[in-house]
């Protein structure tokens, strides 16, 4: 695939301060016994962004999310998320900030014994006081977002590869969450349903300015959410004008070795010399 | 095989007994803490016991009977048939039900409760739980913890009841004894030691299936064949660890409550 290209005036719209940021990395280090999967990483995701995570399988990707929901501690390091820092809280302290992020797990993660319904308004049930009406209309039009209110009561394993991912999402977005993670969201998805869920992706991005880190393989995917944004009007995607890529907030972060190889905008991105950069996305 | 250095595996082996204390501790210690489900205990307490129930009813039926012919012909030869009930009374109050009732709810739940959250383990159902901001200790473990311990005391006691009942068709049919006899020697002969070690067996029993159960499905790795090692493990070491306890226990309680 070829490497989209930028104006050399553009303007990189990355916040500098990481005290505007939805999350931290200082100098994470993690090692599964011999394995040293992370090694010194920090980055920044500023309020309202996507950044896209790459890097070889094995690469941290996934830790990285795992690590920013609390689910893993890191050996050393900091790791700041909406403004609280994981690494000093208790397990008992962590389930409240999760429940201002969402999650999109590499496999849905679907709970296999419940319907759609109950997939999707499980967050809301474990909340209590809230109306079973309430809850129902919230599933339905969380189902809309992702076009899939017809399935309300199917189980998980009446539905396509791309279905468990679309109410992985809209699992993940029911309650608004402030921060959204997404593990490979389009892996071994057909070209169709992937562009389906990259438009979910732009729309939760565009529409509610929710902060995300997405996890993907597919560089195709990241090209086409830096240069397009998601036109309320038509409810479509809309390409961006060549001089305006700059203006999605859209940020790409690329793994290597344990550490950060890149990390910056499309226009870094289409014009750095690192040799194993320009491999990777050429 | 990859073979593993003997301070390796000693350390392997205290690091998961460190961690059953621990999921012990927090499943007990999440009894005491919000939220509290109670329908998710409910659920559990109706797939456990009363699922268990026919099993149960069958083993302690039986258990009874072979234990009445069995001893018929020892008993008969120092002239004491008569005695059959309290025999039958005493070992299955004090021993075969609790025993044999935890044996079977073992093999039936435990690897019930290892292959189902060993399942979700490896499909990243746990992770995703915790990414829902719900503390899989509360929701999953101390449920199924209470709803065994819970319901495999009455399990014990219907086992006891069907065991004696067993006896009774054995004396009736087979040994041609008096009914009435036979459950007057039964019901006679027990005395508030024998109830309180038969009643106090299956909760800690209950306890263990629960728990072991428990751990060896959140501690499942390496996709299915990680989760069918998981469940084989876990009724392993639940039915070896009833066993032991078992001796323990009434050894601990023959030397306190001053057994005759």
């Amino acid at each position: 695939m070829s490497t989209p290209t930028a104006p050399a005036d553009c303007t990189p719209h990355l916040s500098p301060a990481p005290s505007g940021a939805a999350i931290v990395f200082e100098d994470v280090h993690l090692a599964f016994e011999d394995n040293h999967v992370l090694r010194g990483v920090s980055f920044h995701l500023p309020y309202g962004e996507t950044k896209a995570l790459f890097g070889v399988a094995g690469s941290g990707k996934s830790t990285i999310l795992k690590l920013s929901l609390g689910l893993l501690l890191p050996d050393s390091g900091r790791i700041t998320v909406l403004g609280n820092e994981v690494t000093e809280m208790r397990e008992e302290d962590l389930f409240s900030l999760r429940g201002r992020q969402g999650m999109v797990f590499q496999e849905s993660a679907l709970f296999d014994s419940l319907t759609v319904r109950e997939n999707v308004a499980y967050r809301l049930m474990e909340e209590h006081g809230i109306y079973d009406d309430e809850i129902d209309q919230k599933v339905r039009e969380s189902l809309r977002f992702v076009e899939l209110e017809h399935t309300l009561d199917l189980f998980p394993s009446e539905l396509s590869g791309g279905m468990r991912r679309r109410v992985a999402i809209a699992r993940a977005i029911i309650t608004q969450p402030e921060l959204l993670l997404y593990d490979s969201p389009t892996g071994g998805l057909d070209p169709v349903t992937s562009n389906t869920i990259v438009e979910l992706i732009m729309k939760q991005r565009d529409v509610y300015r929710t902060s995300s880190l997405l996890v993907t393989h597919r560089l195709q995917d990241a090209f086409t959410l830096a240069t397009h944004e998601f036109d309320r009007q038509t409810n479509q995607l809309r390409a961006l004008p060549r001089g305006q890529y700059c203006g999605a907030p859209m940020s790409f972060l690329i793994l290597r070795d344990g550490k950060v190889t890149f990390d910056g905008d499309i226009r870094e991105l289409a014009h750095t010399k690192d040799e194993y950069i320009r491999e990777y996305i050429s | 095989m990859e073979l593993t250095a003997p301070t390796e595996f000693a350390k392997q082996r205290v690091l998961a007994v460190q961690e059953y204390i621990e999921l012990a501790a927090h499943s007990v210690a999440s009894l005491f803490r919000k939220p509290l489900y109670f329908a998710d205990m409910v659920q559990q307490a109706d797939l456990i016991g009363v699922g268990s129930l026919p099993i149960v009813v069958l083993t302690g039926f039986f258990t009874g009977g072979v234990l009445a012919l069995q001893t018929a012909n020892t008993l008969q030869r120092f002239g004491s048939i008569t005695l059959i009930g309290q025999l039958v009374a005493t070992s299955m109050v004090r021993e075969l039900g609790p025993v044999l009732t935890g044996l079977m709810v073992a093999g039936r739940n435990s690897s019930g409760m290892a292959s189902e959250l060993g399942s979700m383990v490896v499909t990243e159902q746990i992770d995703a739980m915790r990414a829902l901001g719900t503390d899989p200790m509360k929701k999953l473990v101390t449920p199924r913890v209470t709803a065994t311990v819970f319901m495999l005391f009455f399990l014990s006691i219907i086992s006891d009841l069907v065991g004696l009942a067993g006896g009774l068709m054995v004396a009736k049919v087979f040994l041609s004894l008096d009914a009435h006899q036979y459950w007057s020697n039964a019901w006679q002969t027990l005395v508030f030691q024998d109830v309180f070690m038969g009643l106090l067996k299956p909760v800690m029993f209950g306890f263990i299936i629960a728990t072991v159960g428990c751990y060896y499905g959140m501690s499942a790795r390496g996709g299915t064949q990680g989760v069918g090692r998981a469940t084989t493990q876990a009724v392993v070491v639940a039915s070896v660890c009833i066993l032991v306890t078992d001796f323990f226990v009434t050894k601990l309680l023959i030397s306190v409550l001053s057994f005759r």
